[in-house]
């Protein structure tokens, strides 16, 4: 459900840029979301999608990419990858790890056009 | 709908994402579906790798963005943390599912809390879809409430505090507040009040947001402290079932404990799991309803609002555990680095 809130957050950054740099709509839309961003990406495109139509995001090409989970695991002294909180490290499965990546959740960049 | 926290059904193959020829960038195109477990059947979202975006071909201007989508919440949360910061108001973010008695929970703590500091100003701010029944129950313990109706929403969100706050402040301003304001409190944020009155103390809000575990994880409010509730009558391994909740949470609140001869709940595994997700989580486990456990809750209170109290012991520093050791080591072997690389930059 919360999907539909950033949904919301990501029209409302469209629309301020809009308003800055004088464009009509957006062809292309690219959206930066961590893994361990609590979001779940399919859900965030289908509220987009849901709130796309009448907005500058209409006809948009919608963009996802997904950051990996990163964190610096106490355990084995080492940067490593974790697809979900709470899983161990896949190196020495300690529990005890540092996210340090994987949080994102931005608009990277749009593509737009006048007419 | 909400396929995270399972509010709605949602049929992958019935969703629009299949019938868009720009759905799947690159890579897989199950990337974004769900990962099924082939033993149990079991459907894990979300465990895709991470994909590479191909640039589009258009000829039209792109314009570099790089901003957070919850900026704007952020924005209104630290406006919301200076206000309360100057208010001398100590904000806790009450989270947790429906039914693990945060209500019952914040009477019983307003009820004690009016026993140990009779002055202590204390206010509640109470979040449901519908319904005034919280902030009702609240009101009924003689302390200040503002129910905030989210309709179909599933968290409260920063703008929906700041307003609250503000009601609080002209509707039922907190007895021994030690000032008044000179002006209507109706005001969006931009106000222009003044910050640097004297005040007669601190005071405290609770901040009761949708029984979710879910979405309330995302948006800061301004708090404090997020403060998670789980009753013994859930489950032992909701942390791990629900990780961003109690990632988020600074203390874990264990309710309901009155009732572990009846359920088969195992405390040890729960809190090895909270631990899991966030190592430095403090856990208190109490029951609201026989009062057991309820002075370790009044305790931790009373330390976030640097209260310097007579309880019967001194506090000496905790030693840091070794979580916080190793990642002071950490921290100490990055700031050497970088030190080294300034150094041999300016060479």
């Amino acid at each position: 459900m919360h999907e539909a809130s950033l949904a919301g957050g990501v029209l409302q950054l469209v629309d301020d840029t809009a308003q800055r740099e004088a464009f009509s709509r957006v062809l292309q839309l690219r959206l930066e979301v961590g893994q361990l961003a609590g979001v779940e990406v399919q859900a965030l495109r289908f509220a987009l999608d849901c709130i796309a139509p009448g907005t500058r995001l209409e006809g948009a090409q919608i963009e996802i990419v997904e950051s990996p989970g990163l964190g610096w695991c106490l355990g084995c002294k080492q940067s490593v990858t974790i697809t979900q909180r709470g899983q161990p490290c896949p190196l020495c499965a300690s529990h005890l790890i540092q996210l340090t990546g994987g949080m994102e959740l931005r608009v990277l960049d749009l593509q737009v056009s006048d007419d | 709908m909400c396929v995270v926290c399972g509010c709605s059904q949602n049929n992958r193959l019935a969703g629009p994402d299949l019938a868009r020829p720009g759905a799947a960038v690159s890579g897989s195109a199950s990337s974004e579906g769900p990962q099924i477990d082939p033993r149990s059947g079991d459907l894990h979202y979300g465990a895709g790798a991470a994909k590479v975006s191909v640039p589009g071909m258009s000829q039209a201007r792109a314009i570099r963005l790089e901003q957070d989508i919850l900026g704007a919440n952020q924005r209104i949360a630290e406006q919301n943390r200076a206000h309360f910061a100057a208010h001398g108001v100590l904000a806790l973010n009450l989270v947790s599912s429906p039914g693990s008695g945060k209500t019952t929970l914040l009477c019983a703590t307003i009820d004690a809390l009016r026993q140990r500091h009779p002055a202590l100003p204390v206010a509640v701010i109470e979040g449901d879809q519908q319904t005034s029944f919280d902030a009702e129950r609240i009101r009924a313990t003689g302390a200040p409430a503002i129910q905030i109706n989210t309709g179909k929403g599933c968290h409260l969100d920063a703008p929906m505090v700041a307003a609250a706050f503000a009601q609080l402040h002209s509707h039922a301003q907190p007895q021994a507040h030690g000032h008044e304001h000179p002006h209507e409190h109706g005001h969006a944020h931009g106000h222009a009040h003044h910050h640097d009155h004297a005040h007669g103390g601190p005071s405290l809000l609770f901040i009761e947001n949708v029984g979710n575990l879910v979405c309330p994880a995302m948006w800061d409010l301004g708090e404090r402290a997020k403060v998670a509730i789980l009753s013994v009558t859930e489950g032992e391994d909701k942390p791990l079932k629900y990780p961003d909740m109690f990632a988020a949470a600074q203390l874990m609140i264990l309710n309901k404990i009155d009732l572990l001869p009846h359920v088969a709940f195992n405390v040890e595994r729960c809190i090895e799991l909270a631990r899991r997700v966030n190592p430095t989580i403090e856990i208190i486990q109490l029951s609201a309803s026989t009062g057991q456990g309820m002075a370790d809750w009044l305790h931790w209170i009373e330390h976030a609002l640097g209260h310097e109290h007579d309880h019967g012991h001194a506090h000496a520093p905790a030693a840091p555990s070794a979580a916080e050791q190793a990642l002071r080591e950490r921290v100490a072997a990055l700031e050497a680095e970088l030190a080294q690389l300034r150094a041999g930059a300016v060479a």
